[in-house]
């Protein structure tokens, strides 16, 4: 059993709005020093087996299949300890 | 000679299929309800990929319908010259499905844009635009809330010079779309997408800002009974 997580992020080229609404929320909520927020998703996939190179490589292609829309997005892949 | 054949998909969260049919036969098509879980286009003509919330949007716009049952008949049918046109989230799922270039994203002001808008025809050589003159200005509602096109630089290179971007969003970008883009074609020009709804525009009944909508139903009929 292996947990591997998948962290999809906007492309830096590509605006990110939501990021910019929360960059402009949190002085008004009393936190300075943050000059910037973009914001991505995390998937959490839990393997019937372990994360080897095999697994790894499937887990790869889901997220250019499906989690990431790669025209748009990066990923990025890590194995849970 | 029968009446031409026009397949609406409706996905789970469709919500303007009914409005895409009746403009289907308001232009004198037969309308074909295609349903998303079927692997049949049923010998359709040609497709019309209406908006809503396919899949409540879940993970993107379009990245779950874009792998229906259907579309496994759809893309390669689309890909072999089948005319096809995707309005709202129907353009979403075209460039999920990589039959469009590029991606809809978030509105850059956010808020969900619901309005009457102006658009200008900029190709009128597309199986849907046919009937519309060069530069010819229209105005479609539009309601969306991530409708803002992006490609890369290359992208947008190419699709301006090849005179791709089929619309373009006049008096005001509602929603930051790059180059104003709100619709572009492929390079057969067999497959348009937009976010505006000409099915919303078709009768003054429904109390529409224009009937507009109407030409891109009549081109689509005439490149069917000329083809």
């Amino acid at each position: 059993m292996a947990r591997v997580i998948v962290d999809v992020m906007l492309k830096p080229e590509i605006l990110d709005p939501q990021g910019q609404a929360i960059a402009g929320a949190l002085p008004r909520l009393g936190f300075s020093g943050v000059s910037a927020v973009r914001q991505g998703k995390r998937f959490e996939l839990e393997l019937d087996g372990p994360a080897d190179e095999a697994a790894l490589s499937d887990v790869r292609k889901m997220a250019e299949t499906l989690l990431a829309n790669t025209v748009i997005e990066d990923f990025s892949i890590k194995v849970e300890e | 000679m029968s009446a031409a054949r026009v397949g609406i998909v409706t996905f789970p969260g469709t919500l303007d299929d009914q409005d895409a049919a009746r403009a289907v036969r308001l232009a004198g098509a037969e309308a074909v309800p295609l349903w998303h879980a079927d692997r049949d286009l049923r010998g359709v003509d040609a497709v019309f990929l209406p908006g809503g919330f396919s899949y409540g949007d879940y993970l993107r716009c379009g990245a779950i319908s874009r792998f229906a049952p259907l579309m496994d008949e759809l893309i390669p049918a689309a890909r072999g010259g089948l005319p096809v046109l995707g309005t709202c989230n129907g353009f979403q799922i075209l460039c999920e499905a990589h039959l469009l270039p590029g991606a809809l994203t978030r509105n850059a002001g956010l808020h969900y844009v619901c309005r009457d808008q102006r658009i200008r025809v900029e190709n009128t050589d597309t199986a849907w635009t046919c009937e519309f003159a060069p530069g010819q200005e229209i105005v479609l509602p539009i309601k969306h809330g991530e409708g803002r096109y992006v490609a890369d630089a290359a992208t947008l290179a190419v699709l301006e010079s090849e005179g791709r971007v089929v619309f373009r969003y006049a008096g005001g970008n509602p929603n930051g779309s790059l180059g104003d883009i709100a619709g572009i074609t492929n390079e057969a020009g067999n497959i348009v997408g937009l976010m505006p709804h000409p099915e919303h525009a078709v009768e003054e009944l429904t109390g529409a800002p224009s009937v507009d909508g109407r030409g891109f139903f009549t081109s689509i009929l005439k490149r069917l009974v000329n083809a």
